[in-house]
C-alpha cells in the first residue's frame, strides 16, 4: 500500500474515532436537559439612538469594551467612532483603501483597526500626542483579503482572511507571530476567548476551528453547517461556541463535550446568517439575517422570542447595542427615531 | 480600476473572491499535506470529552446565575440606562 493510501486509511479512521468518541459522552441533549425550564417571555427592543454620518454601506463595527464608544467601518472609505450616548463622532478616519470589510477597537480604546479587499490589516492610534489619528501600522501578508480582526491587546492582533489562515500579529514590530492553517475555505471571521488563551474562526469550509493562541495549533473541527458560516462567537463563560450559517441556521457547540448542543432554525427561516451576539447572561442570541432581520432566540430553548427589522429599534445587549442590525446590508443608518 | 459601482455589486463571498472548496478526500494535494492533516486529526482526536448532560446543565446554570444581570431579559430603569433621552425638567 503506498504511503498516501495509507495516509487515507488513517485519516478516514481517526474521523471514526471522533465521531464514536462525540457519541460516547451522548448520555443527554441540551433539549432533554432544558425541558424543565419555560421559554423566556417575548423580547421587546427600544430604538434608542440613530448615528448619522455615514454616506454608503456599514460594513462592520465593533464595541469598546466601555459600552460606551463603537468603531464602525463604511464602504465610504471612513472609519467612525462614535460616542453612542451623545451620539457625536468622536473621530472621522480617513482610510487609504475603500474597501474596508472589517474594523476592531482594542481593549485599551487606544486603536483600532480595519482592513478589507487590500489585504491588510491597518492600525490606527487613537490617542496620538498631536491629536492627530495616524496609521500606525499596515500589516501586510494575507494574500486574500481581510474579513476580521480582533486586538488581543495594544500589542497584538489576530486577523482572519480569504486566503483561509488567521495570523497573530505583532503590532510593535508589524510582523506574523503565528499563521493559523488548516480551514479549506474562506475564513469569515474570528472571536477571541473571554481568558485570551484561545480564538474560534468560521470558514466558507462550513466549520468553525477553535485556535490555541500560544501553541499556534488548531484545537478542535466542528463541522454540521451546510453552508459557509459568516459568523461566530463564544458564549460569556468562554465554554461554547455559538456560530450564523448561509444554511440559514445558527448552532451551538459545546467545547467540552467537543459536538453541537442545539440548533437555531425555522421553516420560515431561508436567508442566511450575516451576525450574531449573546447576550450577558447567554441566555439570548440575536442574530442578524440576510433579509435585515434580527431574530432572538432563547439559547436554552431553541425558540425564537422577538424579531425586528433593523429599521425600527436598535437591540440592547448588557445596555449595548449589537452587532446583528447594523451589518445587514444596505444602509448607513443604524436605528430609525426614537419613540416608541 | 472600477471603483464605486465594481465594489457596490460585489457580494464578497458570493461571487469571485471565494476560493474553491478543496475536495474533502485526501486524493488531491501531496503527500506532506496528507501528512500533517492526519497529525491535524490525530490532536483532535486524542483531546477529553465531558458528558453532554454536565455540559447543559453547566450552561444553564451559568444563565441562571447572570440572568438578573442581563438587561434584555430584566428590563432597565430608566434612571440607570445612558440611552434613553432624559425628559426635561419644565420651569413653571
Amino acid at each position: 500500500m503506498g504511503e498516501m493510501e495509507q495516509l487515507r486509511k488513517e485519516a478516514e479512521s481517526l474521523k471514526d474515532q471522533i465521531t464514536a468518541a462525540r457519541k460516547a459522552v451522548q448520555d443527554s441533549t441540551l433539549q432533554e436537559a432544558a425541558a424543565g425550564i419555560t421559554v423566556v417571555g417575548r423580547i421587546q427592543m427600544k430604538t434608542r439612538k440613530t448615528l448619522r454620518g455615514h454616506l454608503a454601506k456599514i460594513y462592520a463595527m465593533h464595541w469598546s469594551t466601555d459600552s460606551k464608544l463603537c468603531v464602525s467601518a463604511s464602504q465610504d472609505g471612513k472609519l467612525i467612532v462614535w460616542d453612542s450616548v451623545t451620539t457625536n463622532k468622536v473621530n472621522a478616519i480617513p482610510l487609504k483603501s475603500s474597501w474596508v470589510m472589517t474594523c476592531a477597537y482594542a481593549p485599551s480604546g487606544n486603536l483600532v483597526a480595519c482592513g478589507g479587499l487590500d489585504n491588510m490589516c491597518s492600525i490606527y492610534n487613537l490617542k496620538g500626542k498631536d491629536g492627530n489619528v495616524k496609521v500606525m501600522r499596515e500589516l501586510a501578508a494575507h494574500t486574500g483579503y481581510l474579513s476580521c480582526c480582533r486586538f488581543i491587546s495594544d500589542t497584538e492582533i489576530i486577523t482572519s482572511s480569504g486566503d483561509c489562515t488567521c495570523i497573530l500579529w505583532d503590532i510593535e514590530t508589524g510582523t506574523q507571530k503565528t499563521v493559523f492553517a488548516g480551514h479549506q475555505g474562506d475564513c469569515m471571521s474570528l472571536a477571541v476567548a473571554p481568558d485570551f488563551k484561545f480564538f474560534i474562526s468560521g470558514a466558507c469550509d462550513f466549520t468553525a476551528k477553535l485556535w490555541d493562541i500560544r501553541e499556534g495549533t488548531c484545537r478542535q473541527t466542528f463541522g454540521g453547517h451546510e453552508s459557509d458560516v459568516n459568523a461566530i462567537g463564544f458564549f460569556p463563560n468562554g465554554n461554547a461556541v455559538i456560530t450564523g450559517s448561509d444554511d440559514a441556521t445558527c448552532k451551538l457547540f459545546d467545547l467540552r463535550a467537543d459536538q453541537e448542543l442545539i440548533t437555531y432554525q425555522d421553516s420560515s427561516i431561508m436567508c442566511g446568517v450575516t451576525s450574531l451576539a449573546p447576550s450577558l447572561s447567554g441566555r439570548l442570541l440575536l442574530a442578524g439575517y440576510d433579509d435585515f432581520n434580527v431574530n432572538i432566540w432563547d439559547m436554552l430553548k431553541a425558540e425564537r422570542v422577538g424579531k425586528y427589522m433593523w429599521k425600527l429599534y436598535i437591540p440592547l445587549e448588557n445596555g449595548r447595542k449589537v452587532d446583528p442590525a447594523e451589518d445587514s446590508e444596505g444602509s448607513s443608518r443604524v436605528a430609525a427615531g426614537t419613540e416608541h | 480600476m472600477q471603483e464605486r459601482s465594481g465594489f457596490a455589486q460585489c457580494q464578497f463571498k458570493h461571487s469571485c473572491l471565494k476560493v474553491e472548496m478543496s475536495s474533502k478526500t485526501l486524493s488531491s494535494g501531496s503527500i506532506a499535506q496528507a501528512r500533517r492533516t492526519v497529525q491535524q486529526l490525530r490532536r483532535e482526536a486524542r483531546i477529553e470529552r465531558i458528558k453532554v448532560s454536565k455540559a447543559s446543565s453547566d450552561l444553564m446554570r451559568y444563565c441562571g446565575e447572570h440572568a438578573k444581570n442581563d438587561p434584555l431579559l430584566m428590563g432597565i430603569p430608566t434612571s440607570e440606562n445612558p440611552f434613553k433621552d432624559k425628559k426635561p425638567c419644565t420651569v413653571l
